[in-house]
């Protein structure tokens, strides 16, 4: 795979994208800013005879939009999708200098409905900031989130044309029902991310490596600023990540640093480095930082989010994982692969017996509003309140995930 | 017939509206009448008796090499010469045949491949120099692009495994001289595919071949002593053994390990189809099917295995191509039979060599439209793949979207003839879309076509509302849509797709089953 290098050595001209024989589905731009000539444009794509003219046009209309005039860019696609190509154009635009300022938005797709704060966050499948080919079906795996990673999954080069992609991304890409999240890099960087994709009304945002409330709230303050700007009004939820002993501590001042957080999340991978302790299957080593956010999470009344299960193959043990996590008080887990989504969705299912018990509560809840009865029982045992809670909300999760109608 | 002459082609119309030539190389043809609406007449060919006294009392017809086998033969100019693609791309044999032909000076010879591969490309070389007039059979990659380009000096033929069974039995094609790569054989010519340092498997491809050529050479790279045990090919249907060092690439021949998919998205098409069949009630005690090697298909056998394993389903035989996968399915128990054409990897190959119940069929028992019956139309399901669809549920898997050649039509068109024929494809690939609305070559006709499961949905040919009844009447959750729907999606991401611009010269013909032409390829302009 031929990279594209972002630390381009002249100013007049740079690149974006990727092509070669192993690269599906993006498109590598180069891009040589001139004084006079007028735009000219080589295209090669293994799409040509449908889709060459359709290229050269959308180019030019990037282009234009950029205002960009004398131009010489030289295309290599690999069947890039028009969002993807827009994305790459403007990246090497922008790093050749000559487009600052400048946005090309492709047409929108209609924005899905606002996220409720408490919906089902069961899975959250990580879609590589710099790997578009993964876009476009990730929601017929139906995840309850996709997350647009601008993180760890981005080179350090590769940031500036990743934030374009994604934010081209959450405009034009049809997700269904999943929540459109986005993770963007560990502060200041990530500010940078906001501005690019905040305008494109993303469900909710990852914060990486929290330790301070006060991280939280300057993202917060920017988000507010940008949808401000923008008039948007929906809301845009926040899930705080907690990766070192030091972020554990402050669980839950930070889960409590917004009322837009929405849920609690933990990254072990850095949690264990950081304490300098080897990561395991059974995650003995966290125990503690898990339950630490567990207790944060729910004594703010957010969502506490568990972090992935980093082997593909190993379907046993990501369900053991799964349902010990649920058991800890987790609502959901991350998932690095459409693989693990089912097997996810499954562990965080309650079980059958669960579901029986907690309609038998709520059908002696209803007889007894029936009846006007301010004590609730099942058979001899009186329903203490906590316990109806519960089970109210364990019927209402089970439809939410479809296991119950 | 000259690239000048084929200018003057007439050109008529099928029954499914599509151009064809009415010539080709010389012959008249007939346009497809529809599916069951040609009535063939006459009897079939035959090769002239021989008689023992011309075949030595000792059994013995070894000759040193196989360009004195030709001579011998009496290989002249404009005959046809033809072999098997057991071997694959690992094949030695066939260009070793073109080669010993070109040294003997013969020109213009018909190659009459089951299907060629990228490995012999060399025969582009041959026909420049004349050797080789032009080539029936499939044709991909270099060899594809010689005959689509219009560089052929006659047009290509592509016939179905089943079609080219018949063009021979029906006397359509008269084969000269056929040249059979054996990876066993003695030197009385009885050959077996599934021993050897070579094995292939089966090898019933040459099955027409050595029935009705006029003379037939086995090429072998382990002679063993007479009797070859067992015999695919009958040493009574040869005239000539050589014995060389080597037929074939092993590791080309079968592949080590056959892959499933990895793709999540293909996955999820394979599992659909599994899905499929268990909503429809077709996977039942007793039931049968066939999938290719390909990943879609190896990944539908095995979400299927296991919905047969929760259900305590066992199928009586399943179709091969097989793989270890299909392998396993009998090894468990799930199925009694398997029925097998061909064989992909080694665990086939083993399995056929040792297991009385993994079955060597040819394709006169599976394919032959002309016969009295086969084997396909009694298989439950069949899951194919293709490089389009269209809004009619007509298939093309022989080219492009761009007209250029990619696959032989190999087994497929015969498969259609299944109780529930099902096309599993993605529903675009790298930006071009696999759901169109007229396909660029006809391969299939969509009456043919019952159900097309694609990452976004499951499309029903409306000509099976009782497929459509079966699903719904079951409450399934599958994603049953209009396959309208499914290309408008399609569109939507990807953009119209402008139609590439093809020549008005044919290049090659697509046969339908029973010998009639189905559609044209054209020359790339």
């Amino acid at each position: 795979m031929k990279s594209s290098a972002a630390d381009a050595t002249s100013p007049r001209s740079a690149e974006a994208g990727h092509w070669g024989e192993e690269v599906r589905s993006d498109v590598h731009v180069s891009f040589e800013a001139r004084d006079s000539g007028g735009v000219e444009i080589s295209l090669e794509s293994r799409v040509a005879p449908y889709y060459g003219a359709a290229i050269l046009e959308q180019t030019r209309e990037v282009l234009g939009e950029l205002g960009v005039k004398h131009v010489r860019v030289s295309i290599h696609d690999e069947g890039a999708l028009p969002f993807i190509i827009a994305a790459r154009i403007e990246a090497a635009a922008r790093r050749v200098g000559v487009a600052l300022g400048k946005r090309s938005l492709p047409a929108q797709h209609p924005l899905p409905a606002p996220s409720q704060k408490d919906r089902l966050r069961r899975s959250r499948l990580y879609l590589p900031g710099s790997e578009p080919k993964y876009y476009i079906n990730a929601s017929l795996h139906a995840p309850d989130a996709v997350i647009l990673d601008l993180e760890d999954s981005v080179h350090r080069g590769e940031k500036d044309a990743a934030r374009i992609l994604v934010r081209n991304t959450l405009r034009t890409v049809d997700f269904g029902s999943c929540e459109r999240t986005v993770r963007i890099n560990q502060l200041p960087l990530g500010l940078e991310d906001l501005a690019e994709v905040v305008g494109e009304s993303p469900d909710l945002i990852l914060i990486p490596k929290v330790e301070e409330p006060e991280q939280v709230r300057e993202v917060d303050r920017m988000i507010a600023e940008i949808k401000e700007r923008n008039g948007i009004i929906r809301p845009i939820w926040i899930m705080p990540i907690l990766e070192s002993a030091l972020g554990v501590e402050n669980a839950f001042a930070v889960a409590t640093a917004s009322e837009n957080v929405a849920a609690l999340t933990i990254g072990l991978e850095d949690y264990t480095a950081d304490l300098g302790v080897v990561k395991t299957a059974e995650g003995g080593e966290s125990q503690y930082a898990r339950s630490r956010v567990v207790n944060a999470a729910h004594a703010a009344g957010v969502q506490a989010i568990d972090s992935v299960f980093s082997d593909v193959a190993d379907v046993d043990g990501l369900r053991r994982w799964g349902e010990a996590s649920r058991a800890a008080g987790f609502e959901g887990m991350g998932c690095i692969h459409p693989g693990q989504i089912r097997v996810v969705h499954e562990a965080f299912q309650p079980t059958a017996i669960e579901i029986e018990r907690a309609r038998k509560v709520v059908a002696a809840f209803e007889e007894a509003q029936n009846k006007r009865l301010a004590v609730v029982s099942l058979g001899s045992k009186m329903i203490d309140p906590p316990v109806l809670q519960r089970a109210l909300k364990l019927v209402e999760r089970a439809k939410a995930m479809g296991v119950i109608s | 017939m000259s690239v000048k002459e084929r200018e003057r082609v007439e050109l008529a119309h099928t029954a499914a509206g599509r151009a064809v030539p009415t010539m080709v190389n010389g012959k008249p043809q007939i346009p497809f009448l529809g599916v069951g609406n040609y009535q063939p007449r006459g009897r079939k060919a035959a090769p002239a008796i021989c008689s023992n006294k011309d075949y030595p009392d000792s059994g013995d017809k070894r000759v040193p090499d196989l360009e004195t086998a030709l001579r011998k033969c009496g290989l002249r100019d404009g005959m046809v010469i033809s072999n098997h693609h057991h071997l694959r791309d690992g094949d030695r044999v066939a260009l070793m045949a073109l080669e010993a032909a070109a040294r003997i000076g013969v020109k213009d010879l018909m190659w009459f491949p089951s299907a060629s591969f990228p490995s012999q490309k060399n025969a582009i070389e041959l026909m420049e120099k004349g050797v080789i007039h032009h080539i029936e059979g499939s044709m991909n990659g270099p060899l594809g692009d010689y005959c689509t380009q219009g560089n052929m000096r006659g047009m290509g033929v592509l016939r179905s495994h089943g079609g080219r069974y018949q063009a021979i039995q029906d006397g359509e094609v008269h084969v000269d001289v056929a040249v059979i790569a054996a990876p066993t054989a003695d030197f009385f010519g009885n050959a077996d595919g599934s021993h050897g340092k070579s094995a292939c498997g089966s090898l019933g491809f040459a099955l027409a071949d050595s029935i009705y050529a006029d003379r037939t050479i086995v090429v072998t790279d382990n002679l063993v002593p007479f009797p070859c045990v067992p015999w695919q090919i009958q040493g009574n249907n040869v005239d000539f053994v050589v014995e060389v060092d080597s037929i074939g690439d092993p590791a080309k021949i079968v592949s080590g390990s056959t892959q499933i998919t990895r793709s999540p998205d293909r996955l999820r098409i394979a599992e659909m189809v599994a899905q499929f069949l268990r909503a429809t009630g077709i996977m039942e005690n007793g039931f049968s099917f066939q999938a290719g090697a390909g990943g879609i298909a190896l990944a539908f056998v095995q979400y299927l295995k296991q919905m047969m394993k929760e259900d305590g389903v066992k199928a009586r035989f399943v179709r091969g191509g097989s793989t270890k996968f299909l392998v396993e399915l009998l090894q468990e128990g799930l199925t009694d039979y398997i029925l097998d054409g061909q064989t992909f990897d080694l665990d086939g190959v083993k399995s056929m060599a040792n297991d009385p119940r993994h079955v060597a069929t040819s394709p006169f028992t599976s394919y032959n439209y002309h016969g009295k019956g086969n084997f396909a139309s009694l298989v439950d399901a069949v899951v194919l793949g293709a490089t389009e669809v269209d809004v009619n549920f007509n298939a093309n898997v022989v080219t492009h979207s761009d007209g250029r050649l990619l696959h032989g039509i190999g087994g497929w068109q015969n498969c259609l003839f299944a109780g529930c024929t099902i096309l599993a494809l993605p529903s675009f690939r790298d930006r071009i879309p696999v759901i169109v609305d007229e396909v660029t070559t006809m391969t299939g006709p969509g009456e043919m076509i019952d159900v097309v499961v694609t990452e976004r949905g499951i499309a029903i040919n409306p000509r099976r509302a009782d497929l459509l009844d079966a699903v719904t009447a079951q409450g399934s959750k599958l994603p049953i849509r209009p396959i309208q729907d499914i290309k408008a999606d399609v569109e939507k991401i990807c953009g119209k797709p402008a139609r590439p611009k093809l020549g008005n010269r044919p290049c090659a013909v697509v046969k339908w089953v029973d010998g009639t032409v189905l559609d044209t390829v054209w020359q790339v302009s």
